[in-house]
């Protein structure tokens, strides 16, 4: 009888923990997550109170909003291309620091550097400077009488400078595939060295299945946070030019913040929440095939 | 332990080149700041005619308000998201990580989920929320979710915590349940005290994001007296019509300043802190 009570005890006061959790969960995530679906179908200003308009929102959306269409195709592209670039960085040089080296921290503290301020509105601004037309690799390129450009206001290139500074990021994916790789086992090596593995095959065959987990987990995290890039696209390019830069959640804050078209917003942060379920779920989907696990025994 | 084809002499040499070149926009800007305006187009490292007019004047560039009122703001702002994040993070780790309840285990992969959530879906309710609480230009819209274990790096916070309590060993929570402490007592006397250095990983990554979320600092702050660091520097940008760049260099040099002396002196712990929870989930 006293056990039983002692245990209802306790699972009460794990609620009490958990509670601020429960609180703010419900609160500033399920409730808004409530409103915003019923705010996609509205016509809201926040100076009215929103009223309904159906699906008129995403019809526009999907049949006459050309910004909607160059923002989802900057997004994905610089998704694309700058995800795999940063991941191959990170997985090569983390092979290569895996060494009893002397300087080992040096080194990682170096590469891990760009990534902790790379997020800055301070970077953005030296970046803006860096690719602009009297900027550092302009300069750097005159060294070697190549004619610079201006990079950031042409829109073939501007976006690449974006993605420059994405792969400059590497640092916090380089680390986690580094404490990966000391996780495999010696025996694995020695074994790929008996049996004659060269250097290619012992990579192919040993190490990239065994870090395969570690690389779905970067992957996954890399794809969720390109799809949110605000900050450097707002600073650098402004999402120019001609919208070859406009990045999703820089057009869902022009929406919702400068021009106050609420309903509007809400619409286009869900579809990109479902793009973003989407794109992780096919990621997933496909992981069968090259992830993997040491439980399943191949 | 790996094929031992390439000597260690190698391998420091293509690490140095790597990290120069990585390193080099940040050398650049760490002299840039100390030329004066014609020297700013040159690729050299180092001026050749070094100034602090760069500090002097981008200090008091904007007009009524120095940078210090921005940086006291935005050590204040991240702060005090830092001590309530601790407070609850703690907490709500130590309920997942040590008590039984039912749907436990539900309740933490929620948690989990959030941390994949983008927060763009949330951002327009929220705003219409805060506002309706009079919360517009305070800064309590970054304080009161992460006090309830949200925000920038909540549910992160809330998981890595969780790890590093279920490596205390749970001996020393049946030794003070035996001496008649309770959960919170266990709590407080026990886990707490032997938590501190996930709590310092804790505060620095929220300190460091806070101090450059950037985004929700724009939505939520519109006073130019209550301006952080970061949305002073677009405010520079924006209100010149040729950006004075070395006055813009200096004083966005100093506004990551305070996170890289916080990282240079916590990095190798700090490193492995991302590294472990990284892989252990």
């Amino acid at each position: 009888m006293r056990r039983k009570w002692r245990k209802h005890d306790v699972s009460m006061a794990g609620y009490l923990y958990i509670a601020p959790w429960l609180a703010g969960f419900f609160l500033l995530t399920v409730w808004p997550m409530i409103q915003s679906a019923y705010f996609s179908f509205t016509d809201y200003s926040l100076l009215e109170s929103a009223r309904w308009v159906g699906l008129r929102n995403f019809k526009q959306i999907f049949t006459d909003d050309a910004s909607f269409v160059h923002s989802l195709k900057a997004t994905l592209l610089f998704v694309v291309l700058s995800v795999p670039l940063k991941l191959a960085a990170a997985l090569l040089i983390a092979i290569v620091l895996n060494k009893k080296l002397r300087g080992m921290h040096f080194y990682r503290a170096v590469i891990y550097f760009p990534s902790l301020i790379g997020a800055s509105v301070a970077v953005a601004i030296l970046w803006n400077n860096v690719f602009g037309i009297n900027g550092l690799v302009n300069q750097l390129l005159s060294l070697f009488h190549v004619e610079g450009q201006n990079w950031i206001g042409t829109p073939s290139t501007a976006l690449g400078t974006l993605i420059v500074l994405a792969v400059w990021q590497f640092g916090s994916s380089m680390v986690i595939f580094l404490a990966g790789l000391k996780q495999i086992p010696g025996e694995f090596y020695e074994a790929a060295a008996v049996d004659g593995a060269g250097r290619a095959r012992t990579f192919f065959q040993v190490t990239l299945p065994l870090l395969s987990p570690i690389i779905l987990f970067n992957l996954v995290l890399q794809t969720i946070g390109s799809f949110q890039m605000f900050t450097q696209a707002f600073i650098i390019t402004k999402g120019g030019p001609v919208e070859s830069t406009y990045m999703y959640a820089l057009m869902l804050f022009d929406k919702a913040f400068a021009h106050f078209q609420m309903g509007y917003a809400s619409a286009l942060a869900w579809i990109l929440l479902l793009i973003i379920a989407v794109v992780t779920a096919l990621i997933f989907a496909t992981s069968r095939a090259w992830v993997h696990y040491e439980t399943e025994g191949r | 332990m790996r094929a031992a084809g390439r000597s260690p002499l190698v391998s420091h040499l293509l690490l140095l080149i790597l990290c120069a070149i990585m390193l080099y926009p940040v050398l650049w800007w760490f002299g840039a700041v100390f030329k004066p305006l014609d020297e700013l187009s040159s690729a050299s490292l180092i001026p050749q005619h070094p100034t602090l007019k760069n500090f002097t004047e981008g200090w008091n560039a904007i007009t009524n308000y120095s940078f210090g009122v921005f940086f006291g703001n935005t050590i204040a702002l991240a702060a005090s998201v830092v001590v309530v994040s601790l407070a609850s993070c703690s907490l709500v780790a130590y309920g997942f990580a040590r008590m039984n309840f039912p749907l436990k285990n539900f309740w933490f992969s929620i948690v989990l989920l959030t941390l994949m959530l983008p927060n763009q879906v949330t951002i327009v309710p929220q705003y219409i929320l805060f506002d309706s609480f009079r919360w517009i230009d305070t800064y309590l819209p970054f304080i009161v979710p992460h006090a309830l274990a949200g925000g920038i790096g909540g549910s992160f916070f809330v998981f890595l915590l969780v790890q590093f309590i279920r490596g205390i060993p749970k001996e020393l929570d049946e030794a003070a349940k035996m001496d008649g402490c309770g959960s919170f007592k266990i709590y407080a006397r026990i886990i707490v005290p032997l938590l501190v250095p996930a709590l310092v990983t804790v505060s620095i990554f929220c300190f460091l994001w806070n101090w450059d979320d950037f985004f929700g600092h724009m939505i939520f702050i519109q006073s130019i007296g209550k301006f952080t660091v970061g949305q002073a520097l677009k405010l520079f940008v924006d209100s010149q019509s040729a950006a004075p760049w070395g006055q813009l260099f200096a004083m966005s040099l100093l506004s990551i300043l305070p996170g890289t002396i916080l990282f240079f002196f916590t990095q190798r712990f700090l490193v492995e802190g991302i590294a472990t929870t990284g892989l252990k989930g």
